[in-house]
């Protein structure tokens, strides 16, 4: 992708937008067969429908401003924005919910500011706040595990089956059984002030390992695809490791042991939550990210500091989006102090000398 | 000021260069309390009242005050007539007064009082002065009432809901539900950053309809022969 690198050699290959984002697509399989192994059809049903709206939504802006249909379809940029999207929701998020975030997305996110690399927020991201500020009750419902049906002896009934999934989505899960939703690790852990971390651990049934329960598996997963992008050279390590550097030297330093005051250890904040997926499928976004390969890094590095920062002190229990969007506004700032040097130059020219 | 015809005055206040959706000024209260009709119209009627009245009053004393000193006396007579608003408003509508709090009293800092009174009303006779003063209140307070009605019925899925606390008890069955009466609500648009969008999504509609208005005067004129033509029953007419 030729967004990927700025300044000499231009490289020419094979790495189409198109091959790019299939790639992409690819990587994100492991955790789509994760989580649909622990939470049930939903995820699938919702990658589906927010593809299916995502395309949609596309196609009519794209003929809205008059530009060519099968070119920008094609890219498949709107399907990962989808893809992305329907993985950050929660599994079982209602059909209008999908609609809104999927629609925000492309519409404001996206082509409203000029359509693929023009965007200065990552659309996925942006779809993704604007559902959890306008609609907290539905957005904060994480579907039980599969094994907290025996866990809980049947007192949480995960949603497995297919039609369930269907009945949950597109009508409102009528007739299904009510305790299907679960707090999360995160959730629990930020409302807890009285139990230690092994108390912790051993008391609620959404502790899982060394993270959440179910979630340090998708995390897992997400790292598997990433890895699968950084083989392919389709993503640089730069902005994963500084996010996750950032994210496990804050959490190292206010740690605060294993008490009741502890804030958690650092693995489990690098294996619980939306970690691994916004290390290497969101931070990664070359549009609306930093370019340089040092402005990378540094922009990684604020999204995992102010992820910690929500997740310990910040009003939601998980912070991965509101972190990105907030970075993606210093990008161009990021970018502006860090250009690389010329080629023949003796010294860069960044920040306030720029263009001297 | 160049146009001084009432119909180029009225024509300015409420579209041509309207102060919501043209200047964008006044972004403070226009962006802060839309959230339901009834704040949008209450503040509407306010700014509306002491842009004319301000007008009016620095229009007549346009020949008295110097050049050097034209800006206090312009602010002084501005918040006179702010407190006499706010004290009215106490008076006869004082939940509303509690609801709108602060965006009251800072209707004196109001970019459109201050900039027509400077630009308009001190070179410019009271009867033309008025008269802007009113279309420009009136086309601000028209963007007001337009996102206030957005923002609600989106964000709350209501309409003129709890406007008797504007025009009395008569006003306390108006509430509208266009949507039914489970509709969630979507809390964004309620929200600061809804505002911004609806704003500019409004901006957007009058740009689209001003191009296609543009777009049809040209045809129009284009259509016009230049020179007159002959009849001619062969050959190409030049």
């Amino acid at each position: 992708m030729a967004l990927l690198r700025i300044t000499s050699p231009h490289a020419h290959g094979r790495n189409r937008t198109q091959t790019v984002m299939l790639h992409v697509l690819i990587a994100t399989l492991p955790a789509v067969c994760v989580l649909t192994w622990l939470f049930g059809w939903g995820t699938v049903i919702n990658l589906i429908w927010a593809s299916a709206l995502a395309l949609g939504f596309e196609a009519a802006i794209l003929a809205l401003r008059g530009r060519s249909l099968a070119f920008f379809l094609q890219d498949g940029s709107a399907l990962v924005t989808a893809v992305l999207l329907a993985l950050a929701l929660p599994p079982f998020a209602p059909w209008w919910l999908t609609l809104i975030a999927v629609g925000f997305a492309i519409v404001f996110g996206k082509q409203l500011y000029g359509g693929l690399g023009q965007n200065p927020f990552n659309p996925a991201m942006l779809g993704y706040v604007v559902a959890l500020i306008s609609f907290p009750a539905a957005m904060t419902s994480w579907p039980a595990v599969r094994e907290m049906a025996a866990m809980t002896q049947g007192a949480v009934q995960p949603t497995l089956g297919l039609v369930d999934a269907f009945i949950r989505i597109f009508a409102a899960g009528q007739g299904l059984p009510d305790a299907w939703a679960h707090a999360t690790a995160l959730d629990t852990l930020k409302i807890n002030n009285s139990l230690t971390i092994s108390e912790l651990w051993a008391t609620h049934p959404e502790f899982g390992w060394l993270g959440g329960r179910g979630v340090e598996a998708v995390n897992l997963a997400f790292l598997a695809g990433g890895l699968y992008l950084w083989a392919r050279h389709i993503i640089s390590w730069h902005a994963p490791g500084g996010m996750l550097l950032g994210l496990a030297l804050m959490s190292l330093l206010f740690w605060n042991g294993g008490g009741s005051d502890s804030n958690g250890s650092p693995l489990f904040h690098l294996l619980t939550g939306a970690t691994m997926l916004g290390a290497f499928f969101i931070v990664t976004d070359p549009v609306s990210g930093a370019t340089s390969i040092k402005g990378r890094f540094i922009f990684g590095l604020g999204v995992g500091v102010l992820v910690y920062t929500i997740r310990t002190w910040g009003g939601y229990p998980d912070g991965v989006a509101f972190a990105v969007l907030l970075m993606n506004l210093a990008a161009p700032t990021i970018d502006y102090y860090t250009r690389p040097r010329t080629y023949g130059h003796s010294s860069p020219s960044r920040g306030p000398n720029l263009g001297n | 000021m160049a146009n001084t015809r009432f119909g180029d005055i009225t024509r300015n206040g409420l579209w041509d260069n309207n102060p919501g959706l043209v200047q964008l000024l006044g972004l403070c209260p226009l962006l802060g309390v839309t959230n339901s009709t009834v704040n949008a119209l209450g503040l509407a009627l306010a700014t509306a009242l002491v842009l004319t009245c301000s007008n009016l009053a620095v229009s007549l004393i346009r020949n008295a005050v110097t050049d050097a000193v034209r800006l206090p006396a312009f602010v002084m007579i501005i918040a006179a007539l702010t407190t006499c608003t706010e004290l009215l408003m106490q008076a006869f509508t004082y939940e509303l007064y509690q609801i709108l709090g602060i965006f009251i009293p800072l209707i004196t800092t109001n970019c459109i009082i201050l900039g027509r009174a400077d630009a308009f009303a001190a070179k410019n006779s009271p009867a033309h002065a008025g008269l802007d003063g009113l279309m420009m209140g009136i086309g601000f307070g028209a963007v007001l009432v337009v996102i206030g009605m957005l923002r609600e019925l989106i964000g709350s899925g209501t309409l003129f809901s709890n406007m008797q606390l504007l025009l009395g008890p008569m006003a306390s069955s108006w509430t509208l539900h266009p949507f039914g009466s489970d509709y969630q609500g979507f809390l964004l648009a309620i929200l600061p950053p809804g505002a911004f969008l609806v704003l500019g999504l409004l901006i957007a509609v009058k740009n689209l309809i001003d191009a296609r208005l543009a777009a049809r005067a040209q045809a129009l004129a284009a259509d016009t022969p230049k020179v007159s033509r002959r009849v001619r029953v062969t050959g190409v007419i030049e």
